[in-house]
């Protein structure tokens, strides 16, 4: 899932300033499900919103919509009147929603209520992980299923840095060594062998670096 | 092959080979490598020179080895994965030839997390055995990564790595020993090492690996300077093993002994490596403290250095 927090109030406090009418737009899926852009938050937020404006004195109305997925325009066109009648729109959800909502109403300010954080899982109650970079060819199958491109600090492809140590990585003990977490893997299931052959350099062309991805599935359009 | 550096010549004529290390000042400021420099030469076949080594912008080693080859010093250029693509790297490595560095040591690089720069984006394109492939392959197919042949002269480096038997999963570390040397290390330096029986557990399984026949190893060593450094590496280094011992007999040295003492456990420890089978030298790393260096050699014995002019070795492997 895609998993994002809320921006700190004070800066979606000076994103709005100006405004009249302030349409805060939830989603009703990963964000959702990660506790920073559901109904829910959309309803404390809004109250948030409407004492601090309270209290500077100013008179903003700010309305409250959750739509199931606002990464999709079929899902953001149900709430189109109220999108359009707000002078500022706080999306929040994911950056996809953020964008979909901007390139479906070109008139219309949108601007970000949460930080877009990385793809993960929800590892316990409370705690998300980043568990992958979306690199565009996935290479789990030599790795036991854990992802060292975006779990290992340096996305080494060969094994375990020079750092790492007692099953934690070098920049912080509080982060798992992704190759620590191979090794034992891999050695639990017999299949050391495959991290003693050399990996060879990446193509990251699947990745960003190719430049923006694109998908077209010709048997799929109309 | 032919050799191409002093270091190798040293090594394949069976001396126990010293290498020092520089780390370039954060300045632009050339008299600090003269300076240093003096420590070194002569009593040290090559010098190791760090790339912005724990992340922190320093003169660049390249420049560097450039200076020292004036000074008449062999460097060996240390070359991370952490600033630099492939595009990058292989253009500095030409360059780097062309200048008449002839040494390289391929590292992955600390995460710059470490560094003066913890916002900064990283590029790990490659990591040091990929590293390792790609200099390989320029010298011995003549070609750039991507297959394009190299038009003209190829660096022909004597290709080193460095290896950490002291991080985890221990058992894994001589098994990605033998990755790098089939990536194309020649030779390898180890981190610092204060476990001498940590250490000697991990030679006896790359000796049984037989990757002492097919690399030079040479241990790591570094004199400390008091005992809060002891303290500092023994708790704050990731990767660092500073057995108890060492720290309490830095511990326990009244402070104006403290120098004396690390200079003294240096020496001890290189004695010791000496008898270690498939040790074929050693790696002092002084950074910052490189007046140390000579004291710590001629207590060591291991001066005065070999002098082996390049002909007698020519078409020796
Ligand atoms: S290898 Fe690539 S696609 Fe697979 S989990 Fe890792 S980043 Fe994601
Ligand atoms: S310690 Fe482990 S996770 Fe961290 S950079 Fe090194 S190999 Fe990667």
């Amino acid at each position: 899932m895609i998993v994002g927090e809320q921006k700190p109030l004070q800066e979606i406090k000076d994103m709005i300033a100006g405004a009249e009418k302030v349409l805060l737009l939830g989603c009703g899926t990963c964000v959702t499900i990660c506790f920073a852009g559901g109904e829910k938050e959309v309803g404390i937020l809004a109250s948030a919103l409407r004492l601090a404006t309270r209290l500077d004195g100013k008179e903003v109305d700010i309305r409250e919509a959750t739509v199931q997925r606002q990464c999709e325009w079929e899902y953001v066109d149900e709430v189109a009147d109220q999108i359009q009648e707000a002078d500022i729109v706080v999306s929040l959800a994911c950056g996809i929603g953020v964008q979909t909502v901007a390139e479906r109403f070109p008139d219309v300010w949108v601007v970000p209520g949460l930080n877009t954080s990385f793809l993960g899982q929800p590892v316990e109650q409370g705690v998300w992980s980043e568990r992958c970079a979306a690199c565009g060819n996935c290479l789990l199958m030599y790795t036991g299923g854990i992802c060292p491109i975006a779990r290992c600090s340096k996305s080494l492809l060969n094994g375990p840095c020079g750092g790492s140590q007692n099953g934690k990585c070098e920049i912080n003990p509080e982060v798992d060594c992704a190759w620590q977490l191979i090794y034992d893997r891999l050695s639990r299931l017999g299949r050391l062998d495959l991290i003693t052959e050399n990996m060879p350099a990446k193509d990251w062309s699947t990745s960003r670096d190719g430049g923006p991805r694109k998908i077209v599935r010709e048997d799929l359009r109309i | 092959m032919t050799t191409v550096s002093n270091l190798q010549r040293v090594l394949t004529k069976g001396h126990f080979a010293v290498t020092g290390e520089i780390g370039p000042p954060q300045s632009a400021d050339a008299s600090v490598i003269t300076r240093k420099a003096a420590y070194l030469k002569g009593n040290v076949d090559a010098v190791n020179i760090t790339d912005c080594q724990t992340a922190v912008v320093r003169m660049s080693s390249i420049s560097v080895g450039k200076m020292l080859i004036d000074l008449g010093i062999e460097p060996v250029i240390q070359m991370t994965c952490r600033d630099r693509n492939r595009i990058a790297i292989q253009s500095d490595l030409l360059g780097a030839w062309a200048l008449g560095a002839r040494n390289l040591l391929c590292l992955t690089g600390d995460h710059q997390s470490f560094g003066n720069h913890p916002t900064a984006k990283n590029v790990f394109d490659l990591d040091s055995i990929q590293l390792l492939d790609m200099v390989r392959r320029m010298r011995d197919d003549k070609v750039f990564m991507c297959g394009e042949e190299i038009k003209g002269t190829e660096p022909r480096f004597f290709i080193g790595a460095a290896s950490n038997p002291f991080a985890d999963p221990f058992d894994f570390r001589p098994l990605r020993l033998a990755k790098k040397v089939k990536a194309g290390a020649q030779f390898i330096q180890t981190q610092l090492i204060y476990n001498v029986p940590k250490f000697s557990e991990f030679m006896r399984r790359v000796c049984d690996l037989g990757l002492h026949e097919k690399v030079y190893i040479l241990g790591g060593v570094g004199p400390i300077k008091s005992a809060g450094a002891a303290r500092y590496m023994a708790t704050k280094v990731p990767g660092m093993d500073v057995p108890a011992e060492v720290v309490d007999r830095m511990v326990k040295t009244p402070k104006e002994r403290a120098r004396e003492e690390g200079i003294q456990i240096c020496v001890e420890i290189i004695q010791q490596l000496r008898e270690i089978p498939g040790v074929a030298g050693v790696h002092v790393m002084a950074i910052e403290w490189e007046e140390a260096v000579p004291e710590i050699l001629t207590q060591a014995g291991l001066l005065p250095r070999p002098v082996i002019p390049p002909e007698i070795t020519t078409a020796e492997q």
